[in-house]
C-alpha cells in the first residue's frame, strides 16, 4: 500500500460507509453484475457503464434516461480502477460529476469484495468518503429525490440475481 | 410455515435488546468505532460489549473492518432495509389500499 492509497479516513473510519449483503449467486455472477454494462443497466440507478478492468483503467457510470430527464449529464460518475482481482475484489476511485457541487469534491474510494460461504456469496461494499459530504449523503440515500443510495442498489442487485427481476421490473 | 432460523430471525433477535440497539445508535451517530470507544459509552464489561457486538455481527447489522491494528465497527443498514421491505411495506400497502377502498366507497355513497 502506498502513502497516497492510505487515505486519512481509513485511519479514523468516520467517513467510511460499509454495506454488506448476502446473495444466492456465484461470485462470478456478482462480479459480472458489477462490471458489465448489460448488467449495471438492469438494477440500481439503471445506467450503462464502461470499465477497463486493469489498474489505471477508467470507469464511467452513465446516467439512465430517467436521470437525464432530471438534468443529469451523460456521464454521472467517473473513476479509475486501482485493483482488480476477479471475481473477488475490485478497488476503484468513484467521483460523481452530476452537478457542480459534488464534482468539486475529491474522488472517493470504493472497494467491492465478494466472498463465498456455503454456496452463498457475501458482497461487501466499502466506500471511503472523506472530504465528500455531498457524495456521502447521496450514497447513504439521505438526499430527497436522489434515490436510495447503496442500500437500494444492493437490495435491487440481490433481487435481480435471485429472481431475475429488479425493482423496475 | 416455520422453517429453520433465518436471517430475519437473527436481525429481530439482535434488535430485541436495548444494549444492542444503543450500540447501533452510537454507530449511527458516528460510524467506524473501535471496541474501546464503544465500551466507554456503556456501563458494561469489555467482554459484555464484545458479546453484544458478536450478536450484531452475526445478524449482519455490524460489519467489522480491520484498519491497521484496530478493528472498527460499521453499521450495515442493509438488513434493516430488507426487513422494512419485506414486512413494513407489505402492511403499509394493505393499510393504504384499505383506506383507498374506504374513500372510494364513501364517495360513492355520497354522490
Amino acid at each position: 500500500m502506498t502513502a497516497t492509497e492510505k487515505a486519512p479516513q481509513a485511519a479514523t473510519g468516520q467517513t467510511t460507509r460499509v454495506y454488506r449483503i448476502y446473495i444466492k449467486a456465484t461470485p462470478q455472477t456478482i462480479w459480472d453484475a458489477i462490471t458489465k454494462s448489460e448488467w449495471t443497466e438492469k438494477y440500481g440507478y439503471g445506467g450503462r457503464s464502461e470499465i477497463t478492468l486493469t489498474p489505471g483503467g477508467l470507469y464511467k457510470g452513465y446516467a439512465s434516461d430517467a436521470m437525464k430527464a432530471m438534468g443529469v449529464p451523460d456521464v454521472a460518475v467517473e473513476g479509475q480502477i486501482l485493483e482488480v482481482d476477479p471475481p473477488r475484489k475490485l478497488v476503484q476511485t468513484w467521483h460523481p460529476v452530476w452537478d457542480p457541487g459534488v464534482t468539486a469534491e475529491p474522488p472517493t474510494r470504493l472497494t467491492w469484495e465478494i466472498e463465498e460461504e456455503y454456496g452463498v456469496s457475501r458482497l461487501t461494499v466499502t466506500h471511503e468518503l472523506a472530504g465528500a459530504p455531498i457524495a456521502e449523503a447521496m450514497v447513504a440515500g439521505e438526499v430527497p429525490n436522489a434515490g436510495g443510495g447503496w442500500v437500494m442498489v444492493l437490495s435491487d442487485l440481490k433481487t435481480l440475481l435471485e429472481t431475475g427481476k429488479s425493482f423496475a421490473g | 410455515m416455520i422453517g429453520p432460523v433465518t436471517d430475519d430471525d437473527r436481525v429481530f433477535k439482535a434488535l430485541a435488546h436495548p444494549t444492542r440497539r444503543f450500540l447501533l445508535d452510537r454507530l449511527f451517530a458516528r460510524d467506524g468505532r473501535t471496541l474501546t470507544e464503544l465500551e466507554s459509552e456503556v456501563a458494561m464489561t469489555r467482554f459484555g460489549v464484545m458479546k453484544h457486538l458478536r450478536v450484531l455481527e452475526r445478524a449482519g447489522l455490524v460489519v467489522v473492518r480491520r484498519s491497521g491494528r484496530e478493528k472498527r465497527h460499521f453499521l450495515n443498514p442493509v438488513p434493516i432495509r430488507q426487513i422494512h421491505d419485506r414486512w413494513i411495506d407489505k402492511y403499509q400497502e394493505r393499510h393504504v389500499s384499505a383506506l383507498t377502498a374506504l374513500k372510494a366507497e364513501l364517495e360513492e355513497k355520497h354522490t
